[in-house]
């Protein structure tokens, strides 16, 4: 019954990545002020895998840094579950930096904006750009993604998967049709 | 990730999942607490009373810090030293509470067991801050967490708590939750302060100080209240400290360094000397600081579960 | 009225009778009392096929809490509830205000009985030993006999000085009534709420030690060597040293006895771990080896009574933290279901033993007349059903009080009515 289609696959999840990644120097003009953040879970190792890019292609080291958005979701006492409070590691100051701030899937926009807010509160970055692999519709909140690495047109009972070669076989998206599908983590 | 019980009244029969659970969610607490700006929304919104029937300024002041960086709205009612009979007050504050709708409550209260009392007329979610001789659950988190933080681990850690165990709270809760998390407890102390059949705790009893610091790596020491020397429990402070004091020369017989801890405030030179308070094995003052992360973790542990 | 018993099970202790009776009661009285007897059109009939006949039952520590205390409980509730729960008759103690220790209030306690509920229940004022129950100077002994009293006791405190207690038991030697001790070494229970063992231990709260309770008695039963005409009760015995204190006493031929409550041999200081305060009284819930004591002591007749130590609160003054909570439990309408269940379904007493502990020994110990069950005396008779299976509900409670810690539990036994005074009274339908 389930429909589940492969629309990125390996190659094309690193060419997403190169891409991106070059989209970022050249907007950026370099990477002298730049630092990226990912957003746990998938959003973290996306994040790690751009900055060895930029590193490649700019030849300095790029400071790299992890959020956990829990205390900052707005729906963390509906839930029945709850979820699990992950550390954030930034070990740089983003006081004065151009932060690119990056997720694996861009859906209501809610996750964005809790990270917005987190961000906020450990200091002032010169700006902050978003960085999205999949952006897939649907907003909820005013944000636009500077950087996608592909649209993808859904409906509201698709369901995007984003695996990773860290925590996952492959490195590929899927698009199921199933509401049963686990929803984005 | 989802504790058991939505009060924490005791560590008396809460499970290793449970201490785990706090203790690792009070690592990312003191993350927070190490940025510029400690505080962070979890609690927004939330109602949070602190009611205190006997005065404690450390706790007091770290259950509100901790309410106050997760954002939630925090108000403390301290009546110590009030004339109304304290059975009134609490049912009625009890009472109280219920009809201002406030979501959480955290009580400390000279009669064991007022915490359960009070956690079975209110919705609220209860948080024990010390209820008399019986427990202080927050406190002995806290314990765990900064032995942990230091030693990597609970099992197998030899913790001596040393002074009056009778009347202790601080003695209870680290006993229940050292002994559920694997590590070997015993304690010291003059046999009038040492409670009957405290063995079938798990614990071994100590009268001479001498013999405890050959085989322990930590020392926990508890503060002597003077009433008790009035009611006939001790001879003297001078004796007490003569013979239970935690000193640098009883503690330096020991073959490896013993860390020191203290729930404070500390009486200098009569349970605990001043050097050793002060020493580089003390870790009186991280106690401090992880107090109010382990609280955090409480709070939002037990605040955004449904 | 002339009520018809029938085919009902008469066990009397006095008479040693055990057999399937009839019984005929005109006017208060047993007019017939045999094998078969013809019905008459006049009499009510009552089937008591499968239910037991026994002498009334007295429950001989009961407080009623009047004069002074009705807000938790008055002479006519308390003798409503004792009328519920199976018994005939009361002996309440003197912890009222004004303290029974003066005629007049002796006399305002049995008159106040006569006319609540029917007079069915037999109230029997037990006078305080002391003025003022203070423990310093004798109460008027002769003229509180004289007005009614059937024992002496400071119960709720105990008599604390030696002396006095000398003079208690050389006095009231003189009227063959018993020293009623609450028996308590004071300098050892002060800011005590429960049993001190392993459980105070966890739940750091102050203790009530066991030994307490031991030096008392043999402090007492020293006393009586010195004193042998006295005769000396134990109220509320609850340790192991204790009742082999009395034990031992006994052999020795002095006057000695003691009664147990139903909590004592029901429930042990496990039962505070959830600081519920209907698990408060004094003395305390103790340990397994106590609670194994008391049973073991009510099959070998070192307790010869069964006494619920009925002791009324109100909810707002047992809803507090424990500490705060006044000592005590309602006892009047479990005693029957908690020792059936716990004795006599656990074979531990025979029916036989146990109507004697809960009627003919009481009786013994206070003087009061036995109550013999044949043609021409005055009926006094309790009716039991020991098959009923029943939950205990506090709601359902005649007593003004409902502060008992058995609120749900699984009973079997029960008494379903009682005749006394010309007045018979069913708890349920018969």
């Amino acid at each position: 019954m389930m429909k589940k289609t492969k629309i990125i696959d390996a190659t094309g999840f690193q060419r997403a990545i190169n891409r991106l990644a070059h989209e970022i120097v050249e907007k950026e003009k370099g990477a002298e002020n730049l630092a990226v953040v990912g957003i746990r879970t998938r959003g973290d190792f996306l994040a790690r895998r751009i900055a060895a890019k930029i590193e490649e292609i700019e030849r300095r080291p790029i400071p790299v840094g992890t959020l956990d958005i829990t205390l900052y979701r707005d729906d963390l006492r509906g839930r029945l579950d709850q979820p699990q409070l992950q550390s954030t590691q930034i070990l740089f100051d983003i006081t004065g930096k151009t932060l690119v701030l990056i997720d694996d899937v861009l859906f209501t926009g809610r996750t964005i904006r809790a990270a917005l807010n987190a961000l906020m509160d450990m200091g002032r970055p010169a700006e902050i750009q978003l960085l999205v692999l999949i952006d897939r519709g649907h907003r909820e909140l005013p944000i636009k993604a500077d950087f996608v690495g592909k649209n993808v047109p859904t409906s509201m009972k698709q369901t995007i998967n984003v695996l990773m070669k860290e925590l996952d076989d492959e490195d590929a998206v899927f698009l199921s049709d199933s509401d049963e599908m686990e929803l984005k983590r | 990730m989802k504790l058991q019980n939505r009060h924490l009244l005791g560590l008396d029969g809460m499970s290793k999942e449970d201490i785990s659970a706090i203790l690792d969610t009070a690592v990312l607490f003191k993350e927070v607490l190490e940025r510029p700006i400690k505080k962070v929304p979890p609690l927004q919104g939330k109602t949070i009373v602190n009611l205190f029937f006997e005065s404690s300024t450390r706790t007091r002041i770290s259950f509100e810090l901790a309410e106050r960086r997760l954002s939630a709205d925090v108000v403390t009612f301290s009546t110590a030293g009030s004339s109304v009979s304290k059975g009134e007050t609490l049912k009625d504050t009890a009472r109280n509470i219920e009809a201002m709708k406030i979501d959480m409550v955290v009580i400390r209260h000279p009669a064991p067991g007022a915490s359960h009392f009070l956690s079975r007329v209110v919705d609220a979610n209860v948080i024990n801050a010390g209820d008399g001789g019986h427990e202080h659950p927050t406190q002995g988190l806290l314990d765990m967490f900064t032995l942990r933080d230091k030693y990597g681990r609970l099992e197998n850690l030899k913790v001596c708590i040393v002074g009056d165990i009778t009347h202790s709270r601080v003695a209870r809760s680290n006993i229940y939750g050292l002994t559920t998390m694997g590590a070997e407890v015993s304690v010291c102390g003059p046999a009038t302060l040492i409670p009957r059949d405290i063995e079938k705790l798990g614990v071994k009893v100590f009268h001479r100080l001498e013999d405890v610091v050959q085989d322990v790596d930590v020392i926990n020491v508890l503060r002597i209240q003077l009433e008790r020397q009035e009611s006939g429990l001790f001879p003297s402070l001078r004796e007490y400290h003569r013979y239970f004091g935690v000193t640098k020369e009883k503690v330096s017989k020991a073959s490896k360094p013993i860390t020191i801890m203290h729930p404070g405030p500390i009486n200098r030179d009569v349970e605990l000397s001043a050097d050793l308070a002060d020493s580089e094995h003390s870790v009186i003052l991280q106690q401090v600081t992880n107090g109010v992360a382990v609280r955090m973790a409480v709070l939002y542990l037990l605040g955004t579960s449904n | 009225m002339t009520i018809h018993l029938k085919h009902g099970r008469l066990i009397d202790p006095v008479s040693g009778k055990d057999e399937t009776v009839d019984i005929l009661i005109r006017d208060g009285r047993i007019e017939k009392l045999g094998g078969q007897i013809t019905s008459e059109k006049s009499a009510q009939d009552l089937d008591l096929k499968g239910k037991i006949v026994a002498p009334g039952f007295i429950d001989m520590h009961v407080h009623l809490r009047e004069p002074g205390f009705e807000h938790k409980e008055t002479i006519e509730t308390g003798c409503a509830s004792a009328a519920a729960g199976g018994f005939t008759a009361v002996c309440c103690m003197p912890n009222t205000n004004p303290v029974i220790d003066d005629e007049s209030v002796v006399r305002y306690v049995i008159e106040r009985g006569r006319r609540v509920c029917d007079g069915i229940v037999d109230v029997y004022p037990i006078a305080a030993a002391t003025r003022g129950r203070k423990g310093e100077e004798l109460a008027p002994m002769a003229e509180l006999v004289g007005a009614g009293a059937v024992g002496f006791s400071d119960d709720g405190s105990p008599i604390s000085s030696a002396e006095i207690m000398r003079r208690a038991f050389e006095y009231s030697s003189m009227y063959k009534r018993p020293v009623i001790q609450h028996a308590e070494e004071e300098t050892l229970t002060q800011g005590g709420v429960m049993h001190e063992g392993f459980v105070s231990t966890r739940l750091g709260m102050p203790g009530i030690p066991g030994v307490a309770e031991e030096i008392m008695v043999q402090r007492d039963v020293a006393l009586l060597k010195f004193i042998r005409t006295a005769r000396y009760h134990v109220a509320h015995i609850s340790t192991k040293e204790a009742l082999a204190c009395v034990r031992a006493a006994k052999k020795e031929g002095l006057h000695v006895t003691c009664e147990v409550t139903p909590h004592h041999f029901t429930l042990t200081d496990e039962a505070v771990s959830e600081f519920d305060t209907n698990t408060k009284m004094n003395p305390p819930l103790r340990t397994k080896d106590d609670l194994l004591a008391m049973k073991e002591g009510l099959r070998d007749g070192t307790i010869v009574a069964i006494a619920t130590d009925h002791a009324p609160h109100t909810i707002d003054e047992k809803e507090v933290e424990y500490a705060a909570a006044p000592f005590g439990i309602v006892g009047l309408e479990t005693a029957i279901g908690l020792a059936y269940t716990e004795l006599v379904d656990a074979k531990y007493l025979s029916l036989f033993q146990l109507i004697e502990k809960l009627s003919t020994n009481p009786r013994r110990i206070l003087s009061l007349a036995p109550i013999r069950i044949q043609e021409g005396e005055k009926a006094n008779l309790t009716f039991l059903d020991p098959s009923i299976e029943w939950t205990v509900d506090t709601a359902s409670f005649r007593s003004k009080s409902k502060n008992s810690p058995f609120q749900g539990r699984r009973l079997k036994g029960k008494a379903v009515g009682i005749y006394n005074n010309s007045k018979f009274f069913a708890t349920s339908s018969l």
